[in-house]
C-alpha cells in the first residue's frame, strides 16, 4: 500500500539572485517512500532548489515543509532526519575519511556509533582507505564518502544531488543499487537530482522535470516516459520493398532513417504491433523489432517546449 | 553542542599546516632575537641608560630575560596580529573555499552555534599563540640571560622594577595581550564571514590595523577626536602593568573597550552569517 503521507511539500518556491530568477514559483510534493527524480538540464535551478530545501540558501518567496513542518522554523529538528549530498563532494581534505565522518557524526543530532561509521565505510567500499587523508582520494572515492556522510545518522529522507557524477559505470551501478536498497529495504524517502534521464528512470518512481527554474512536468516515471515518444527500429529483409509497402500508409511519414536493412521509426508505442502485422501481411520478412525509448529526445522535446 | 563544535573547530585548526606558521615564526624569530641580544644587547642597554649613567651608578644584570621579553612583547602591534589573521581569516572563508559549508550547515546545528564555536576556537588559538610567545620569550630569556631588575621607559620617567615584583606584571600583560589580540582575531573572523577565500580577511584586517596605527600616530586635532575609538590605540596598553603606580581605571577602560569590540564584531558576524546564502 503506497503511503500518502507527504515528506516534502514545496509551494510557490522562488529564488531570485539580483536580476536572475533561479527558481520560479516551484511546487511539488514528495510522498513517504518515494524515490523522487528531480530532473533538469544544467542551470535549471536544481541545486538552488536543493540548497533551499537544506537551508543553505533562503527562498525569496514560497514555503518548504519537510515532515509536515516549516523548514525555517524547525530547521534543526528536520535536519536530524535528513541526509544529503549537495553538488560535488567536498570534505576537510587534510583529515582522513574516517575523521571526517567522525566529526560529522558528532553534529548529526543522533548518536552515531563507531561501528556504524565502519559499516558505512564498508558499504561504500572505503574501509581500506579510511585512514588516508581525503586529499589523496579520487573524485569517485569522495563521492562514495559523500554517500556515507549522508547516511551517517540513518536519516529518513536522503537528498542526493547528482550522486553518480564522476563515477565509473561500475560505481554508478553500485550507487543505483544502493538507492534501490535504501528505498526498498530501509524504506527511506529518496530525493534524487540528476540531469541524466536514464539514471532517474532506473531508480525513481516519481519525477519532476524543471527548466529555467520552472516545473515542466511532474508525475509517475512510468506514465511520463512510456506514454511519450518512442523510437522503433525494424530489421527487414528488403528495406526498399518495405518502403514501397508503407508508401501509402501513415507509418511512411514516421520513417526517421534507414541504415542498411534497419528502418528507424519515430512513433507511439501503440503502433508497434499494428505495423508488424501490416508488414507481415504484405510479405515483408521482419527479423527484428526493437523499441527504443528516446529519453534524450523526450527530455529535449519537453525542455524545448518550455523555452 | 557548542562544546562539541568548539572541539571540532580546534581539531580543524590544529590539523592544518598554516596553523603552525605562527608558532614556527615565533619559535624561530624569538631565539634569533635572543641571539642578537646576547651579542649586541649590552650596547642597547647602554644606549637606553646613557643619560642615566651620568647621574646614577647602575648595578646588576639589566640585560636580563625580563627586559628582553618586555621588548619582544612590542611585536603585538603588527607581527603577532599578522600571524593571528593567517588562521582566523580561514575560519569561515576556509569553509567556503573548501566547499565544506555544505556538509556543515546541512547538519542540525544553528548558524549562531557555528559562528560562536569558530569565535571561541579562534580566541583559543590566539591565546595559545600569545602563550607560546610568552614561553619562548620569557622562559628562554630567563634561562639564557637570567633574571634581574626591569628597566622600563615610562611616560614621564624611567622606572626600575625590582625582580621579585616583575613576574605577576608579565602574567597580567600576557593576559591583556590575549584580549587585545582577540580583537584582531574577531575582526578577521568578521571579514572572513563576508568573503569566500582567506586572503581577503588577512589583507583587510592588516590594512585596518596599519591605517588605525597611522591615524593614531598623527598628532592632529581632528584625529585626536577619533583616536579613543581606534582599538589599535589600546593594543600596547599592557605597558601600564609595568608603570608605577598602575592606573587601574585606564586599564579597566581599555579592557572594556577591547571587550566591546570583540562583542560588536561577534554580533556583526552572527547577523551576517545568519542571513548569508551559502553558494560555495
Amino acid at each position: 500500500m503506497k503511503s500518502t503521507e507527504n515528506v516534502i511539500e514545496i509551494s510557490g518556491l522562488t529564488k531570485r539572485f539580483k536580476d536572475v530568477l533561479a527558481v520560479d514559483n516551484l511546487g511539488f510534493n514528495i510522498l513517504k517512500g518515494d524515490v523522487f527524480g528531480f530532473l533538469g538540464p544544467n542551470g535549471a535551478g536544481k541545486s538552488t532548489t536543493i540548497r533551499m530545501m537544506l537551508s543553505l540558501i533562503f527562498p525569496s518567496a514560497g514555503s518548504i515543509k519537510i515532515f509536515g513542518k516549516t523548514l525555517l522554523d524547525n530547521r534543526k529538528e528536520i535536519l536530524t532526519k535528513v541526509g544529503a549530498i549537495v553538488e560535488k563532494p567536498d570534505f576537510y581534505n587534510y583529515l582522513s575519511g574516517l575523521k571526517n565522518l567522525e566529526i560529522l557524526a558528532k553534529i548529526s543530532g543522533k548518536e552515531v556509533s563507531a561501528k556504524r561509521i565502519m559499516e558505512l565505510l564498508d558499504l561504500v567500499g572505503l574501509t581500506d582507505r579510511a585512514k588516508s587523508k581525503v586529499k589523496t582520494y579520487s573524485h569517485g572515492m569522495k563521492q562514495r564518502l559523500g554517500i556515507a556522510q549522508a547516511l551517517l545518522h540513518n536519516p529518513e529522507l536522503v537528498v542526493l544531488d547528482e550522486p553518480t557524477t564522476g563515477l565509473d559505470p561500475q560505481g554508478m551501478k553500485e550507487i543505483r543499487d544502493l538507492i534501490i536498497r535504501l528505498s526498498k529495504d530501509e524504506k527511506k524517502t529518496i530525493f534524487l537530482s540528476s540531469h541524466i534521464l536514464s539514471e532517474i528512470e532506473l531508480v525513481a518512481n516519481r519525477m519532476i522535470i524543471i527548466n529555467k527554474g520552472r516545473k515542466i512536468v511532474e508525475g509517475e516515471v512510468d506514465t511520463l516516459l512510456k506514454s511519450k515518444l518512442l523510437k522503433v527500429t525494424i530489421e527487414v529483409d528488403n528495406p526498399e520493398a518495405t518502403q514501397k509497402v508503407l508508401q501509402n500508409t501513415s507509418w511512411y511519414n514516421s520513417i526517421e532513417s534507414i541504415q542498411g536493412n534497419k528502418i528507424n521509426f519515430n512513433f507511439g508505442q501503440d503502433n508497434i504491433s499494428a505495423l508488424n502485422k501490416y508488414l507481415v501481411e504484405n510479405g515483408v520478412m521482419v527479423s527484428a523489432l526493437i523499441p527504443v525509448r528516446s529519453l534524450e529526445d523526450y527530455f529535449l522535446t519537453i525542455t524545448a517546449q518550455s523555452q | 553542542m557548542i562544546y562539541t563544535l568548539v572541539k571540532i573547530e580546534l581539531l580543524k585548526i590544529f590539523r592544518k599546516w598554516r596553523t603552525y606558521i605562527g608558532f614556527i615564526a615565533i619559535g624561530v624569530l624569538v631565539p634569533l632575537l635572543h641571539l642578537a641580544m646576547y651579542l649586541e644587547g649590552q650596547h642597547s642597554i647602554n644606549l637606553v641608560t646613557r643619560g642615566l649613567r651620568d647621574s646614577f651608578v647602575l648595578v646588576g644584570n639589566l640585560l636580563n630575560g625580563y627586559w628582553i621579553s618586555f621588548i619582544i612583547l612590542n611585536a603585538l602591534t603588527i607581527h603577532i596580529p599578522f600571524l593571528i589573521t593567517l588562521v582566523a581569516g580561514d575560519l569561515l572563508a576556509g569553509e567556503a573555499t573548501a566547499g565544506t559549508y555544505r556538509i556543515l550547515i546541512t547538519r542540525p546545528v544553528s548558524r549562531s552555534q557555528v559562528v560562536t564555536s569558530k569565535f571561541i576556537a579562534g580566541i583559543i588559538y590566539t591565546a595559545s599563540l600569545v602563550l607560546w610567545l610568552a614561553a619562548m620569550s620569557l622562559v628562554i630569556g630567563l634561562i639564557v640571560f637570567g633574571g634581574g631588575e626591569l628597566l622600563v621607559m615610562g611616560p614621564e620617567a624611567i622606572i626600575i622594577i625590582e625582580e621579585n615584583n616583575i613576574f605577576w606584571r608579565f602574567l597580567l600583560a600576557y593576559g591583556y595581550a590575549v584580549l587585545s589580540m582577540s580583537v584582531v582575531c574577531s575582526l578577521t573572523v568578521l571579514f572572513s564571514s563576508l568573503v569566500e577565500n582567506a586572503i581577503g580577511p588577512i589583507v583587510s584586517t592588516m590594512a585596518v590595523i596599519i591605517i588605525f596605527i597611522i591615524l593614531s600616530a598623527f598628532d592632529v586635532e581632528i584625529l585626536r577626536e577619533i583616536r579613543p575609538y581606534l582599538f589599535t590605540n589600546y593594543i600596547l596598553q599592557w605597558r601600564e602593568f609595568f608603570y608605577d603606580p598602575i592606573k587601574i581605571e585606564k586599564i579597566v577602560k581599555a579592557i572594556l573597550i577591547l571587550s566591546s569590540h570583540i562583542l560588536m564584531f561577534f554580533i556583526a558576524t552572527s547577523i551576517i552569517f545568519k542571513k548569508k546564502d551559502i553558494l560555495s
